[in-house]
């Protein structure tokens, strides 16, 4: 029978309660007395020197309470980047700066140049139009193999070219991997784009800042997925504001999906504003400036090749991938093609030798950065897409070719600097095959074929790297940050429990799940435990929410917090009780002495703890509150397996997803229901990127998908009813809980399974093209198929 | 959006006063002409709201037993009440854009407006209907000119849409993925002296008679008559989601279903 409550329940998502009923407190929702509104003026030219920002007209238009150029933020910091990689030279990335509005020259459409800030947005939308800003127009840097040709114009002049970096890895390995290549019996080579994404989270991006004349504090709210990150970066290295007086507050958030990670300038601009007008200061983002001033995710343009032996065993494999910087780098921009893909491109098999050479390349587009998946998306695509055309190409079963090649005993070390800890591969290829019903197969093909449809059926296996990070690791790797979690659990003095997490909820359920933890380990009701989160003010320093880190990294902490609570609440029990501590037993909210009838309640625990009458006050303090930080020992590393089955309607090139199955290892699970949420919302998005999403520029650096007009969304009528199944289950060792993390996974795995379905259906009308770009639309199958 | 009064007269010759107001533009259903407004691409200086003027609302039925469609009625109420008299045409109202676009907008707005991809002006054309006006009656060939250009005057209002009701027809849509207008549409009319075929979606003019398709069609009515029938892609739309050339090529294959689904 499924447990009503605890480790292991589907509780309900309480949360889900004040989002449905419009009772949720969004940035948005925050409206501060005597606010004034910004809007922001932003270049609707790619590149471009900036002659002059003339605001005189500007400033007398009614409502205007000032406006800010470039100029104003000379004395102020760049936006940092959080993370520093070092080439296969040796040597340190370029790192250029980053302002909070333009100066000097524009570099990409929808940069901000200028900032109006007046009594109302109209009011401010209405003076920026008389803002008059000369600028002087520069060929336009789009194309990343063109960017980095000798003679290309340059993104940003005082660096040497527009090359960030190029990465190798592992540099040492690349003279063994050549070789192998060399003596390779098969060599399978595939060429192909991970697609420019748009994040599109529902809420978009909003800033309040706030400034208390009287004691020099600063607020900022905003739509962040890391109050205390941004913090950090903005109060340190922006706007010099010490963090003792500097509070960052990032209340209820509607979706992230990594885009809200970032440190963005309109944050920056608000904070500071607000000192400089002397009253709060607010900007919400309009849709079509979500689309411009977002950061992006995946644009890698890739090539890969598989070295196989006779028996068809991978004997080595080696990529090289251009990945798209944008104008600017955004915040963990250099580490999402490097740390987090190059690391990920051993992928479920025991490949023994690898090499990944990344190009990082600046461009006239938004800066492009961490999307859900950050890099382990783009290495799964290429790799699940290599190994399925080495099927084809060598005449064999590519799940057979998968197995043979298959990871079989852990922990493995690969060659890619990375030590699975668990895995069963052969478990979740088996629970597959049974829930994606693969028998029937060539029945349903038969069916679609009588209607004069194409059937076709993909797999693809995806390992990722979760629970960011090991603090010590990533700073030899670059990372300008620790990535331990926080989290302090205060017990009031009746019992009931509060959590602050460093962790941060943006629709994933952590203050539904975080308290089934504790529930399960003190043995009382979820519902005495609440978790608060999103406030620099109240919680511990912590890192956030990214990466499918919060229950691996944040409930990791939150039990090691706990457990100092239970050994303090054992010490107060063996006090009230007379016995020994060691005797001392935690079972269903109650502290026995072992093998005795002998109890107290744990609220009686707790209110001893503040109401320390009958107390050993010489041996211990009073109250009952305890703070833990944990740092991981290693990355988590879920897996998987995915199938999928389209149709495809060769007059028109519609492809349409009949099945969706997926099979994935999260470690253990603290409650099922969110995590099928979970999959369920991540093979949306991977399934959008595969067959709707584009985010497109022409070659003067216009974004030509900038509304919802051009920029395909997947809607539930364009989804399957999914088949998830997450019972295979080996349990992360390195974490108290065995988890893994499930954010990202569907995201992750299913690209792959969807092209390599379509491309199987076009085989089966007599089309072997070899393979197909993302995203697989209608129009793009017809020319393929009458290619 | 920037300001500007409104005006929300109760009767055509009402509107038709407002509208002689410097810089003022009517205003229909506003599905188009709002978002237009908030993202400032248009500063009208006065709006006229034709939403509360009742001679403007609802279906009925002529003598020649023409169905009859009030400028301001909304798709939903189309879709519902010509459900049983002219069901291609209700088929085509259920499908436009989402339930809140199909409660607000309007047919004489879509009329009016001649987006080259949406859905009325097809079954306007194939239906060989007439556009009414407030100054007068102006049939289906010699109204639409082109992307967003009709034989409307400034100031002139579509008060009413009459159609002729076909022995068949069929509406057959295929959709452009992110804005969910049709990437290609074909409306297919066959009445007793002959078929009509009207395609929206696919060309840089707007809405036209695919004349090759009806000739075919009024000889042998059925989908093998257009199945070899191609049409030029040369001066069909070609953007980021299909070129001209698939364009024409579903221009033939969306005409060829159509005629399926009725024959």
């Amino acid at each position: 029978m499924p447990k009503d409550g605890g480790i292991g329940a589907s509780s309900k998502r309480r949360e889900d309660i004040r989002f449905l009923t419009g009772e949720g407190n969004y940035t948005d929702d925050i409206n501060l007395r005597g606010q004034a509104y910004v809007f922001f003026l932003r270049s609707d030219i790619a590149h471009g020197v900036l002659n002059s920002v003339d605001t005189s007209a500007a400033e007398s238009m009614p409502g205007v309470v000032k406006i800010f150029t470039g100029a104003d933020f000379e004395a102020v910091g760049s936006i940092p980047c959080g993370w520093q990689v070092t080439d296969k030279h040796g040597e340190v990335m370029q790192e250029p700066r980053h302002p909070v509005l333009a100066h000097g020259k524009v570099r990409h459409v929808g940069e901000p140049i200028a900032a109006v800030v007046a009594e109302s947005l109209a009011e401010a939308r209405d003076a920026a139009e008389a803002i008059v800003v000369d600028i002087t127009d520069l060929p336009a840097v789009i194309n990343m193999k063109d960017a980095v040709k000798e003679g290309a114009p340059k993104v940003h002049d005082d660096l040497t070219s527009n090359l960030c970096y190029d990465w190798g890895f592992v540099e040492e390995n690349k003279g063994a991997v050549d070789k192998a290549f060399e003596e390779a019996h098969h060599v399978t080579t595939l060429e192909l784009v991970n697609n420019r994404l748009v994040a599109n989270p529902m809420e978009p991006r909003v800033a309040v800042g706030d400034y208390a004349r009287g004691t020099g504090d600063h607020t900022l709210y905003t739509t962040s997925q890391n109050p205390h990150v941004i913090r950090l970066l903005m109060g340190a290295f922006v706007l010099g504001i010490p963090e003792h007086k500097l509070r960052v507050v990032a209340p209820d958030v509607g979706g992230g999906f990594g885009t809200k990670i970032f440190h963005y300038q309109e944050e920056a601009f608000c904070t500071f504003a607000a000192k400089a007008c002397n009253r709060p200061v607010k900007w919400t983002s309009s849709r079509s400036e979500a689309f411009m001033s977002d950061a992006h995710g995946r644009d890698h343009v890739t090539k890969i090749q598989m070295a196989l032996d006779k028996d068809n065993n991978f004997t080595a494999l080696r990529t090289d991938t251009y990945a798209n910087m944008g104008a600017y780098l955004s915040t963990f921009a250099p580490s999402v093609p490097t740390w987090l893909h190059g690391t990920l491109m051993a992928g479920n098999y025991k490949t023994p030798l690898i090499y990944v050479n990344v190009k990082a390349v600046f461009t006239n587009t938004v800066p492009v950065d961490a999307y859900r998946g950050a890099g382990r998306p783009e290495a799964t695509y290429q790799l699940e897409r290599l190994v399925d055309k080495c099927a084809h190409e060598l005449g064999v079963d590519p799940i057979a070719l998968r197995r043979q090649n298959f990871i079989m005993e852990f922990p493995y070390a690969t060659p890619v600097a990375v030590e699975y800890d668990t895995g069963d591969y052969v478990a979740t290829m088996d629970k597959l095959e049974e829930i994606a019903d693969i028998a029937g197969f060539a029945a349903r093909r038969k069916e679609s074929e009588a209607k004069g449809k194409l059937r076709g059926f993909g797999v693809n296996c995806y390992i990722e790297a979760c629970g960011i990070a090991p603090s010590n690791l990533v700073g030899q790797l670059g990372a300008r940050a620790g990535l331990y979690e926080s989290a302090t659990v205060r017990v009031n003095a009746t019992g009931g429990l509060v959590v602050m997490t460093g962790s941060h909820s943006h629709g994933q359920g952590h203050e539904t799940a975080f308290p089934q933890v504790i529930a399960e380990m003190i043995g009382i009701p979820e519902h005495m435990i609440e978790i608060v989160h999103g406030d620099t003010a109240n919680s511990p320093m912590g890192m956030g929410t990214y990466g499918s880190r919060s229950l691996a990294v944040g409930g990791s902490a939150m039990v090691r917090a706990t457990e100092k609570i239970i050994a303090k609440a054992k010490k107060i029990a063996s006090h009230l009780l007379e016995a020994s501590e060691g005797d001392i037993e935690l079972k269903d909210g109650a502290f026995t002495v072992a093998g005795t009838d002998k109890s107290v309640a744990w609220g009686d625990v707790t209110l001893a703890a503040y109401v320390p009458h009958n107390y050993p006050l010489e041996d211990i303090e009073p109250g009952l509150e305890e703070t833990a930080f944990y740092d991981p020992s290693n990355f988590t590393y879920p897996s998987g397996a995915y199938a999928c089955e389209v149709e495809l309607d060769p007059e028109t090139g519609q492809v349409t997803i009949e099945r969706f199955s997926a099979a994935d290892d999260f470690g253990n699970i603290v409650n099922p229901m969110i995590v099928t949420g979970q999959v369920h919302g991540g093979l949306a998005q991977g399934i959008g990127q595969a067959l709707m999403e584009n985010c497109s520029y022409d070659s003067d650096g216009q974004l030509l998908s900038a509304s919802y007009m051009d920029y395909a969304m997947p809607r539930a009528s364009d989804l399957p009813f999914y088949t998830v199944d997450h019972s295979c289950q080996t349990p992360c060792t390195h974490n108290p809980l065995g988890v893994k993390g499930c954010g990202e996974a569907g995201a992750i795995g299913s690209p792959p399974a969807v092209v390599n379905a379509v491309l199987d259906a076009m085989r089966s009308g007599g089309k072997d093209v070899g393979h197909i770009d993302m995203p697989v639309t209608p129009a793009r199958v017809w020319a393929a198929m009458n290619s | 959006m920037y300001n500007f009064d409104v005006e929300k007269p109760t009767s055509i010759a009402d509107a038709v006063k407002a509208l002689g107001r410097d810089e003022a533009q009517p205003m229909s259903g506003g599905q188009t002409l709002i978002p237009t407004l908030k993202a400032r691409l248009a500063m009208p200086s006065v709006l006229v709201s034709l939403k509360g003027i009742d001679e403007m609302q609802g279906v009925c039925t002529d003598d020649d037993g023409r169905v009859c469609i009030g400028g301001g009625t909304v798709h939903a109420a189309v879709a519902r009440e010509v459900k049983d008299q002219y069901p291609a045409l209700a088929g085509l109202a259920a499908r436009i854009g989402d339930p809140a676009v199909r409660n607000r907008g309007t047919i004489g707005g879509s009329v009016a407006n001649n987006d080259p991809s949406a859905c009325y002006p097809a079954a306007v054309l194939a239906s060989a209907a007439t556009v009414v006006t407030n100054k007068r009656e102006i049939a289906a060939d010699d109204y639409f000119l082109g992307m967003f250009a009709t034989a409307l005057e400034e100031g002139e209002i579509v008060t009413e849409v009459k159609f002729p009701v076909p022995e068949k027809a069929h509406y057959e849509k295929f959709i452009q993925p992110a804005s969910r207008f049709p990437l290609v549409a074909v409306f297919v009319a066959k009445f007793s002296d002959g078929v009509r075929v009207a395609v929206t979606g696919a060309s840089e003019n707007g809405v036209f008679r695919w004349t090759e398709a009806e000739e075919a069609l009024s000889s042998n009515f059925s989908a093998d008559a257009v199945a070899g029938l191609k049409i030029d892609g040369s001066s069909m739309i070609s953007d980021l989601h299909g070129s001209g050339d698939y364009r024409a090529h579903l221009t033939g294959i969306m005409t060829k279903r159509a005629v399926a689904a009725i024959s």
